[in-house]
């Protein structure tokens, strides 16, 4: 039953947060400052786009290099 | 645009996970028996529509700013892990998905595999593989069409979309009996994976309340940008990691 519990948890991990943790971490991060900034004068929509041009190379980086250190 | 792009981005999905479903469905039929495989795709197809009946009216309830919010921070989770992969495959650091080389496996698999009899499934196993190979494929499209659906009040365009691209792909499966090996996966994953994040920023940003300038004409702007900017990451890892074109790809394996 546990485990049952478990492999289900992890689909939904799987499905929903993908290869990277931390990509998911940082685009909640990024909303929620997103929702902070527009409470004020500052113009909120650049956080977003900001966060996909260092998030995606970041991202694409850790797993070249993650699968380049397999092969040796 | 809107409409346009809800249709492409679902028809497009859609299609790359129906030829994923296709490749197994078709091991399971050709490998041991049609008529459980067939049960099993008729059942994951139910249970797909079930899920989308039930869930896009409660969706459509839900006010537009929080609908924005959750769906447009999910589907940028979810658009930045299918441009991710699209680009490391275009840039040869991850394997290309080989519908053949799949069918392969799977028809090596489910001869293997003993016939076991339940009610009115003949073979448990075919019924099994079909039914979670259409599930599993065509969960993230339940919820592509959810959220497109949902986002622009039009949950029918998004379904019918999804529909089109499943009978396309059934019917070039029964005129090949084969695999579609010859689809560009890889092209129409990026494509895809362009207008999620694209959407998802554009839907995500107005959901915690920061104003596009232009209102939707940002989107003109956002699609081709990401889209360039994907193509410019793909230029850029093919320059720093040449060794991965020439001697295939590194420590990866045919992944979703």
């Amino acid at each position: 039953m546990g485990d049952r519990i478990k492999a289900f948890l992890r689909f939904w991990y799987d499905f929903i947060v993908g290869d990277d943790w931390r990509v998911a971490v940082a685009v909640v991060a990024a909303l929620a400052l997103t929702y902070a900034v527009s409470r004020t004068s500052f113009p909120a929509w650049p956080i977003l786009p900001a966060t996909v041009a260092i998030l995606l190379p970041a991202s694409l980086w850790r797993a070249a290099g993650s699968s380049k250190s397999k092969t040796r | 645009m809107s409409s346009s792009a809800l249709f492409i981005a679902v028809f497009l999905a859609c299609a790359v996970e129906a030829v994923e479903a296709l490749t197994i469905v078709l091991a399971a039929g050709f490998g041991r028996d049609w008529r459980s495989a067939l049960l099993g795709v008729g059942c994951g197809l139910a249970v797909l529509v079930l899920i989308v009946a039930a869930l896009g009216p409660a969706l459509t309830a839900i006010p537009l700013g929080v609908l924005r919010l959750v769906v447009g921070g999910l589907l940028l989770i979810f658009g930045l892990q299918w441009l991710r992969k699209a680009i490391l495959r275009a840039s040869g650091l991850k394997a290309i998905h080989d519908e053949t080389a799949v069918y392969n496996a799977e028809l090596a698999a489910v001869h293997a595999a003993p016939v076991e009899r339940r009610g009115v499934v003949t073979d448990w196993y075919s019924f099994t593989l079909s039914f979670k190979g259409v599930l599993l494929e065509g969960l993230e499209v339940a919820f592509i069409v959810l959220t497109f659906g949902a986002n622009q009040h039009n949950i029918p365009l998004a379904a019918i979309a999804a529909l089109s691209a499943v009978v396309l792909v059934a019917l070039a499966g029964v005129t090949l009996r084969a695999p579609l090996a010859a689809v560009p996966e890889n092209a129409m994953k990026f494509i895809v994976g362009v207008m999620l994040t694209s959407f998802g920023m554009f839907w995500g940003a107005e959901g915690a309340g920061a104003r596009w300038p232009g209102a939707d004409a940002a989107l003109l702007v956002l699609v081709p940008a990401v889209a360039l900017f994907s193509l410019a990451l793909v230029a850029a890892l093919r320059r720093i990691f040449p060794q991965a074109r020439t001697t295939g790809p590194i420590g990866t394996s045919a992944g979703p």
